[in-house]
């Protein structure tokens, strides 16, 4: 049985200028220990996806439309709130893009830190604090005797993301929800934070969901990954499957608008026109309007994830009926 | 070699750090560029690369006569920027223009885009009023909008779009050159690849240096002739972009380049990475000698003292590290 299994998610926003589809019938598995990589570019629902796991959607504005997202026998998001706050937090555990912004500047790193810990488990204090200056260590805090004590303002956007990794993983989450951790920081610090990571999982043992439009940091720490487009999955396939053989138009064409893969001076590859409107219907593929390969019935058909392979589906028409 | 379009010379921005509401007392520099010394050729394009905190946005700025210089002179075609009256540097911003990192920030919200357009064909009075509206829709066709789209405001327009406009207004007084600071760190993927295309094009076609500013590598290498590498306020790495990035020199370089992850699975995971230690250290209180001891992988007890300069230029190429060519 998976770690996680999420099917027909719709988690639409109701504003005065109508119904944004912001995820629209997302379904996927995750298997213990496994780590997802999530790509998409921005507005096409992969952090709101997350979101409506982590019952973090305000309501209203958004709504969760159907869909089940069961983790380890339990319906996140039909249980009950005491059920969910029994998971969310210990077994279930998130880290946000901006590590600038999700911590609480009015309390001390040390409090912050151990709140899990305190709600979750019957602690005291002392030794809560205890665990949690042997976390600051594990996440590479130097001097984490004294750190423990200071407010977020006293620490770097890198020191505050390896906190932020810290507090999520201090009650040995079995997932964890990583939202574009690595955006805001800068590339030698990045290679840092996803080195911690990668060892943090092997310690605990935990699974992972990553979001991030970066096909690079994919590349070197997801076991699968799964392209969205306009709320939707569009391919889903083990890494080196997509990577070497990407099948939909839209990941083949996000492969080649990165310039590492292209020639100097050469004229970047690009997707022409602009990702569609959510808030209006789009009936049959969402990519068709940007699509080089679109044909009339891309415009008009529904398509659905269909499998291409061993644990590779993707949603074209085309390329399922072995046009393209 | 005929002489550059823009020549910097031993640049110094540093600003003062004051305490104290009534006694006001200095209490520290932040030395955000810490002499540089660069030129730009016409039709050249520059990148310039840095983590956050280098100096690469106060260089451009510097470079753009928005903050003060504290020491050194930035000429553009002769006319030094740095001494210039306020009247000089007014007409010398005809010949150099800006794009900032965030299409949202700075355009302005009232006004349309051909009101955004027009102000500084007026400023600078480039052509009778009754022309306005033919350059306009000129300037907008040149960045790839639709001149039809001249009476919406900014809020009507995507990321990208916003960005042509920012792009389109720098283009108004036909500079020679252009500083355009991490003009795609705001976009995706497929968007910055449409505006790194524009902006080539723009610069083959109207012979316009460009000074690149980012922190992506990648992008840098795709667009630049040339790259700068900036530590802490210093060049440390300067030389062809392809040469730099595939064959890096300084230490810093090599990890910075080590550090980008690269979108192929088989590499990624098999290649020696460079990780450095710690965080980038404060400008306001740099280590001693060469600023990037502390987490070089290479620093020797020399590397503590001496603050190494930036070798001579051997190939197009120099670089500041005493251990070059030991390590």
């Amino acid at each position: 049985m998976p770690l996680l299994s999420v099917s027909d998610l719709r988690t639409y926003f109701y504003t005065r200028n109508g119904v944004y589809r912001a995820v629209d019938g997302v379904s996927f598995d995750l298997e213990r220990g496994e780590t997802l990589g999530i790509v998409g570019e921005s507005g096409s629902g992969k952090s709101v996806t997350c979101y409506s796991i982590m019952g973090l959607i305000p309501q209203p504005p958004g709504r969760i439309e159907s869909g089940t997202a069961v983790f380890d026998g339990v319906d996140l998001l039909h249980c009950t709130p005491a059920q969910a706050r029994s998971i969310r937090g210990k077994r279930v555990a998130m880290i946000f893009q901006d590590p600038m912004t999700s911590l609480n500047p009015y309390l001390r790193i040390s409090d912050q830190l151990i709140e899990p810990l305190l709600i979750h488990e019957n602690i005291s204090k002392a030794d809560a604090l205890r665990r949690g200056l042997a976390m600051l260590e594990a996440v590479g805090i130097n001097d984490a005797a004294r750190r423990i004590n200071l407010y977020p303002h006293e620490f770097s956007g890198g020191m505050r993301q390896r906190v932020m990794i810290a507090m999520a993983l201090i009650t040995k989450p079995e997932l964890l929800i990583a939202d574009e951790p690595t955006t805001a920081l800068d590339v030698t610090v990045q290679a840092q934070i996803l080195e911690l990571i990668k060892k943090m999982q092997q310690e605990i043992g935990m699974a992972v969901v990553f979001i991030t439009h970066d096909l690079g940091v994919v590349s070197g720490l997801c076991d699968r990954v799964q392209v969205m487009y306009a709320g939707r999955i569009v391919e889903s396939a083990d890494t080196r499957t997509l990577f070497h053989g990407p099948k939909h138009p839209y990941t083949r064409a996000l492969q080649r608008s990165i310039p590492a893969l292209q020639a100097k001076g050469a004229e970047l590859y690009t997707i022409r026109g602009l990702p569609p409107d959510l808030s209006k219907p789009l009936p049959g593929c969402a990519f068709a309007a940007r699509c080089e390969f679109a044909v009339d019935r891309c415009r008009t058909s529904e398509v659905a994830l269909a499998p291409a392979g061993p644990g590779h589906a993707h949603a074209c028409l085309r390329v399922q009926a072995g046009e393209i | 070699m005929s002489s550059p379009l823009l020549q910097l010379t031993d640049v110094k921005t540093h600003f003062p750090i004051n305490q104290g509401l009534i006694f006001r007392q200095h209490v520290g520099t932040v030395k955000a560029v810490d002499g540089v010394t660069l030129s730009v050729a016409r039709g050249e394009v520059l990148g310039l690369v840095g983590e956050s905190g280098c100096g690469k946005s106060t260089l451009a700025r510097t470079i753009m006569q928005l903050v003060p210089t504290t020491a050194g002179t930035v000429v553009l075609e002769g006319r030094n920027l740095t001494t210039g009256s306020l009247q000089e540097v007014r007409d010398v911003r005809r010949d150099l223009q800006m794009v900032f990192q965030d299409p949202y920030a700075s355009l302005n919200p009232r006004l349309t885009v051909f009101d955004t357009l027009a102000e500084p064909l007026r400023v600078h009075g480039v052509c009778p009023a009754a022309e306005i509206p033919a350059r306009v829709g000129k300037l907008m066709e040149r960045v790839g909008l639709a001149s039809r789209f001249m009476q919406k405001y900014p809020h009507e327009f995507s990321g990208g779009q916003r960005q042509r406009i920012a792009i389109a207004r720098a283009l108004a007084l036909e500079p020679k050159i252009i500083v355009a600071d991490e003009p795609v760190s705001a976009l995706d993927v497929s968007i910055q690849a449409q505006i790194l295309n524009l902006l080539s094009k723009l610069c083959r076609e109207m012979n316009l240096a460009l000074i690149f500013i980012a922190h992506d590598l990648s992008v840098v290498k795709h667009i630049s002739d040339r790259v700068a590498v900036m530590y802490l306020g210093k060049i440390v790495e300067l030389g062809p972009a392809a040469e730099v990035i595939e064959r890096p020199q300084h230490p810093y370089t090599r990890a910075l380049v080590s550090a980008i992850p690269t979108p192929n699975p088989d590499t990624e995971r098999t290649r020696q990475r460079i990780v450095l230690p710690g965080d980038p250290p404060s400008p306001i209180n740099p280590p001693s000698g060469c600023a990037f001891h502390p987490r070089c992988p290479h620093a020797l007890e020399k590397c503590k003292t001496a603050v190494p300069p930036l070798s001579a230029e051997v190939a197009g190429r120099s670089v500041a590290c005493v251990r070059l060519g030991e390590i």
